[in-house]
């Protein structure tokens, strides 16, 4: 992970396009799955494209279906941002 | 005028139709990406028309076939205008022949064209679409596709593609606000139906060729914010010879 780029940074980041596709902010944690917040594979692509204009990182659609949680969402980010 | 920050991009407009629709989306208010690839002199005669009215329009050189030059024609568009709000996919070739000696090098590059090049864009503008909530993709197809045209074998199979690729497009996005639709021409006047045979016009139930500006009518339509619950549709401008 580059100095540049905190966990804080990209979890905020998550956090907001989250807000933006309708999440409801106080359901927002880093265990809940996308599903329980009615995030959707549309969504995904979304932040998909918000985390490669923010950070850089490139990711596929098999990344992205791998990711069930906020906190896989982060995580993975931050491995490779 | 409409009160969106952004911009239509119409890929071939040198042509007949893909001029014709510029210079409506002009008159509409959006400024217009006039994109061509070897008619240079049509395009300014097209962002010409539209200034003259008092819109913006910028004609951008791409072969939108090269991915490089697709996404460049994007940035560029970008830089001028905004997000491309309103994609009309009109750039389209045929190269006729019957099946049976239909090349490989004719097959490919009416398919490429056609429809490849259409999903890219489409692909590219769709991410700004999404983000914006809005967006309108308008890919011209043909009457041809849905309908069989000997020697065309090719050419109905990028037009069909089109149309499948419309249907399926438009049901991934409607949601956040972005139609997708297909416009189906008929025989319409311009330069690339100029040598078709004339006893083409006998099928036409209206017995006439239509006009760019009457496909360019629908395009304006589908383009607006009136025809926001249209989606996956296929308009056809064919003075009946789908029907």
């Amino acid at each position: 992970m580059s100095t540049a780029v905190t966990q804080e940074q990209i979890e905020q980041v998550v956090i907001e396009s989250l807000q933006t596709f309708g999440a409801d902010p106080e359901e927002i944690r880093p265990d809940v799955t996308f599903e329980a917040l009615d995030i959707d594979s549309l969504d995904l692509a979304e932040l998909s494209q918000i985390v490669h204009e923010q950070f850089g990182v490139e990711l596929k659609g098999s990344d992205v279906a791998e990711i069930k949680t906020v906190d896989d969402a982060v995580r993975l980010i931050a491995s490779r941002a | 005028m409409n009160g969106r920050e952004g911009c239509a991009l119409v890929t071939g407009a040198s042509g007949g139709i893909g001029s014709a629709i510029a210079s409506a989306l002009g008159g509409d208010g959006w400024p217009v990406g006039v994109n061509f690839c070897g008619g240079e002199k049509a395009a300014s005669e097209t962002v010409k028309r539209i200034e003259d009215r008092g819109g913006r329009a910028l004609a951008v050189r791409a072969d939108i076939t090269v991915p490089e030059e697709s996404e460049q024609l994007f940035a560029t568009l970008e830089e001028h205008f905004g997000r491309v709000l309103v994609l009309v996919n009109n750039a389209g070739v045929r190269s006729d022949d019957l099946a049976v000696s239909l090349s490989d090098s004719d097959w490919g590059s009416v398919i490429d064209t056609n429809l490849t090049a259409a999903f890219r864009t489409t692909r590219r503008a769709l991410r700004g679409m999404i983000r914006e909530r809005f967006g309108r993709v308008i890919n011209i197809a043909s009457v041809v596709g849905p309908r069989a045209n000997a020697g065309q074998a090719n050419y109905a199979a990028s037009k069909a593609g089109l149309i499948g690729m419309t249907r399926t497009v438009a049901v991934e996005v409607a949601r956040r606000g972005v139609t997708v639709n297909a416009i189906a021409p008929g025989l319409i006047e311009t330069d690339m139906t100029a040598d078709l045979d004339g006893g083409l016009m006998e099928a036409v139930p209206a017995r006439r060729a239509g006009r760019p500006e009457e496909v360019a009518a629908c395009a304006s339509f589908l383009a607006s914010e009136q025809a926001g619950y249209v989606t996956g549709s296929t308009l056809y401008v064919d003075g009946g010879l789908g029907a």
